[in-house]
């Protein structure tokens, strides 16, 4: 475990709100000179606990309304079928998560689709042909929330 | 509404988001005071929010990540609210979502390790109110997760 102290959780929680903040409006904040937070944040870079960022957008305004998490269980095993699906699968581009799983599942997908229609589309074009697909479980996304966390 | 230039814009900041907007401007082919002009735009619009920093909870020493699976008591009219208000107070919680389907609820929670997992679930989350029935899938491995909009 690394040893972070208030200062670096602060700066992690604040980052995780909105990466693009300048380093001079956080220290003020948190009652840091300029550089003592740049060499904080790249600090948490270096030890890879800030692993790059993501860009937050509205999906519903750029006509994506629909997200659909997917259980699936593969109908084959063996490490050659596990490597071909998850090669397949991540080449799909309505495919934003592939999670390898222990449990009633062997992936967790996240999928985005513009309506029901075309998530149907893509259930039965891309996700469906996949090699080694089994049986599949769909549940649609009605809100999401993201939590700061143990921070 | 976007036009091919916002959505291609999106594309190239989605594929690297730390772009400046001079060297967004010269990939995407557009001067650097229209290409400030146009994110402008897109975040008035409510389209592009921002960006938030990835968090590799894995580097600070979280090494289990759990997906629980939660359907709940819906003969309890205020189940969702109050299992949700009570999620949000649990600190390993990370995300949370709600669906449509046969799973009501999902919570993503990390853990430093085993022992910390099965002190969270016994203590915190077996506590949460109006559970019916709960799965749980361990990550094995993350095979995706820029969580990208197909533009």
């Amino acid at each position: 475990m690394t040893d972070l102290d208030a200062m670096d959780r602060a700066l992690l929680r604040a980052l995780a709100e909105d990466a693009a903040r300048p380093a001079a409006d956080l220290g003020r904040e948190l009652g840091l000179s300029q550089p003592a937070t740049w060499r904080r944040i790249k600090r948490l870079r270096d030890i890879g606990a800030l692993k790059g960022r993501r860009l937050d957008l509205d999906a519903a305004a750029l006509g994506f309304g629909v997200t659909v998490f997917l259980g699936v269980k593969l109908a084959s095993r063996g490490r050659a079928s596990l490597e071909d699906f998850e090669r397949a699968v991540c080449a799909i581009r309505e495919v934003q998560t592939v999670e390898h799983v222990l449990g009633l599942y062997d992936y967790r997908l996240r999928v985005v689709a513009r309506d029901l229609e075309d998530f149907e589309r893509v259930l039965r074009r891309r996700i469906m042909t996949l090699p080694g697909i089994g049986p599949v479980e769909a549940n649609v996304l009605l809100s999401e929330e993201r939590l700061p966390g143990p921070l | 509404m976007q036009d091919d230039t916002d959505r291609r814009l999106l594309r190239l900041l989605q594929e690297a988001p730390d772009l400046s907007t001079a060297e967004l401007a010269e990939r995407a082919g557009l001067t650097a005071m229209r290409c400030a002009r146009r994110l402008a735009r897109l975040q008035d619009a409510g389209v592009l929010r921002g960006s938030r920093a990835v968090i590799d909870w894995k580097a600070l020493g979280f090494e289990v990540a759990v997906s629980l699976r939660v359907t709940l008591d819906k003969t309890q009219p205020r189940a969702f609210d109050e299992f949700l208000a009570r999620a949000r107070e649990v600190a390993e919680v990370i995300e949370i979502q709600t669906f449509l389907g046969r799973v009501d609820v999902r919570l993503q929670l990390v853990a430093r390790d085993l022992d910390h997992y099965r002190v969270v679930y016994r203590e915190r989350i077996l506590a949460l109110p109006h559970i019916a029935d709960i799965e749980s899938l361990m990550t094995v491995s993350v095979v995706k997760s820029d969580e990208k909009l197909p533009l």
